[in-house]
């Protein structure tokens, strides 16, 4: 693989891509920065199309603002509900419809395996935005762009995946670009009615990495070189009360923090609740707001890779 | 001299011309049956041995099915719920052409995908696609959301796919 052949590519699954792809992609965001701030517009002329079916704050206005830094425009369908969806307009058919105005589609959609879908009617390159519980990998690269920053490499490290491991496809998706990684060990923090599913385990076992499951935060925190936290979901669970005993166990502060090992990064896709409470984010420790720049950089990568936009 | 009659052994007649699906797991025959769309209101003339003693493997079902031959989908289909099928082709009594049913690595078309959030079930032009990932015990994966399907998911369907068990 190189760099070249990221040209006219579709982004669908964090499975589809290789190690060697993540360092490409990885090169290429750390190039990013630099474009950001010169007046380079190596993607001038290209037009992206943000198809949300779905609610989306970051993920939209990330895209957008990669393409923007880009030079290139940006067209945009944000509210499901002024897209021809709720006429009843196959995603087949909106998918060949919005490839003629557009050099590329960053889609997110409710139901899982839209995105291999649209990939397979797209005569442009589509970019998995999230669809459904499934898959979400421009998520997953940023978290793992933003754990390679801060801890140069992942490889021997042990890292804590904490709250709802069992709905969460940011999670799903982290955990499988993981195991590209030799010696990764993963610490999978959270109640028994939330644990992380059979089938990502059995893959996991499959590609050779360690994990434990555990219920208690605090055990795990002087273990760990890094900790990636998600929102709990009230609405998954099916009595209140069996909510109301776990959501406390999850709630990382900076008294917490104090038994880790060292300024370990924590991590959170956002949005956040109460799981990190306020007086981490003076510390060391968050890069959860860093987090949400290098998602830009990643996403530029991206399109800047498939669109083939030059970097000098 | 007579051959002494084993108690054991099967008694079938042979068949003119038609199919004889052997080796079917034991207990899958009516299910074998019900996927090819034979009810026998049709008027198709079709034997069925149920939990016979096979050396291969125990127990096993026989489906011998008159002046039909399956087509490539359908061998595809009884893989999935019987994968040690043979097939024995027959045209006046004798058998023209013998194998064995053989999954092939990817499955298009059938079953429905069990995950009703999967985009396979919404209103698309696109046909279920599976990778399969084991033969015995069976084990399929949507290629569209990765949901995995065993044999009783599929047979599931089968079952409720023509109605005849209601």
């Amino acid at each position: 693989m190189s760099r070249k052949s990221f040209l006219g590519k579709s982004i669908v699954s964090i499975k589809d891509l290789t190690r060697e792809d993540l360092d490409i992609i990885f090169e290429e965001a750390d190039k990013m920065e630099q474009i950001i701030k010169s007046n380079k517009k190596p993607l001038d002329g290209k037009i992206l199309a943000a198809l949300f079916m779905e609610p989306s704050t970051r993920t939209r206005l990330s895209f957008e603002a990669a393409m923007h830094h880009l030079g290139g425009s940006v067209i945009t369908v944000s509210d499901p509900k002024s897209s021809s969806a709720v006429k009843g307009e196959s995603l087949s058919d909106t998918i060949r419809t919005v490839e003629n105005y557009c050099d590329i589609i960053a889609i997110r959609h409710p139901l899982e395996g839209s995105a291999r879908l649209a990939a397979e009617f797209s005569r442009v390159p589509i970019l998995n935005g999230g669809s459904g519980a499934e898959e979400h990998p421009t998520q997953a690269l940023l978290d793992l762009y933003t754990l390679l920053k801060e801890l140069k490499t992942v490889e021997g490290k042990s890292i804590a995946m904490v709250g709802d491991l069992k709905y969460g496809r940011t999670i799903h998706s982290l955990a499988y670009i993981l195991s590209k990684y030799n010696a990764v060990k993963l610490y999978f923090v959270s109640p028994p009615s939330l644990r992380i599913k059979a089938e990502i385990k059995n893959d996991l076992k499959e590609a050779g990495i360690e994990f434990h499951e555990v219920e208690s935060l605090s055990e795990v925190i002087p273990l760990v070189d890094a900790i990636y936290m998600t929102r709990i979901q009230k609405e998954r669970f099916p009595q209140e009360a069996e909510y109301e005993k776990v959501k406390d166990a999850y709630v990382l502060t900076k008294e917490l923090l104090t038994f880790a090992k060292g300024p370990i990064p924590v991590l959170h896709p956002l949005p956040r609740v109460n799981e990190i409470s306020y007086d981490v984010d003076d510390t060391k420790h968050a890069v959860y707001f860093k987090q949400m720049y290098n998602g830009v950089l990643v996403r530029m990568a991206l399109l800047n890779l498939i669109l083939g936009g030059e970097v000098k | 001299m007579a051959k002494k009659s084993n108690s054991s052994e099967l008694k079938v007649s042979k068949i003119k011309e038609g199919t004889v699906i052997d080796h079917v797991d034991a207990g899958m025959a009516l299910i074998v049956l019900e996927m090819l769309g034979i009810t026998g209101r049709e008027g198709t003339v079709a034997t069925l041995s149920m939990n016979v003693v096979s050396k291969k493997t125990g127990r096993k079902d026989i489906v011998k099915i008159e002046n039909r031959f399956l087509e490539y989908t359908e061998i595809n289909q009884i893989a999935l719920i019987s994968p040690n099928a043979t097939i024995n082709e027959i045209k006046n009594f004798t058998v023209v052409k013998k194998f064995d049913v053989q999954l092939p690595e990817v499955i298009v078309g059938f079953p429905k995908c069990i995950n009703p959030r999967c985009i396979t079930n919404a209103r698309e032009p696109q046909v279920q696609t599976y990778y399969v990932k084991s033969v015995d015990p069976l084990k399929i994966r949507c290629k569209y959301c990765n949901t995995n399907m065993d044999k009783n998911d599929v047979v599931k369907q089968l079952t409720k796919y023509s109605g005849i068990t209601k």
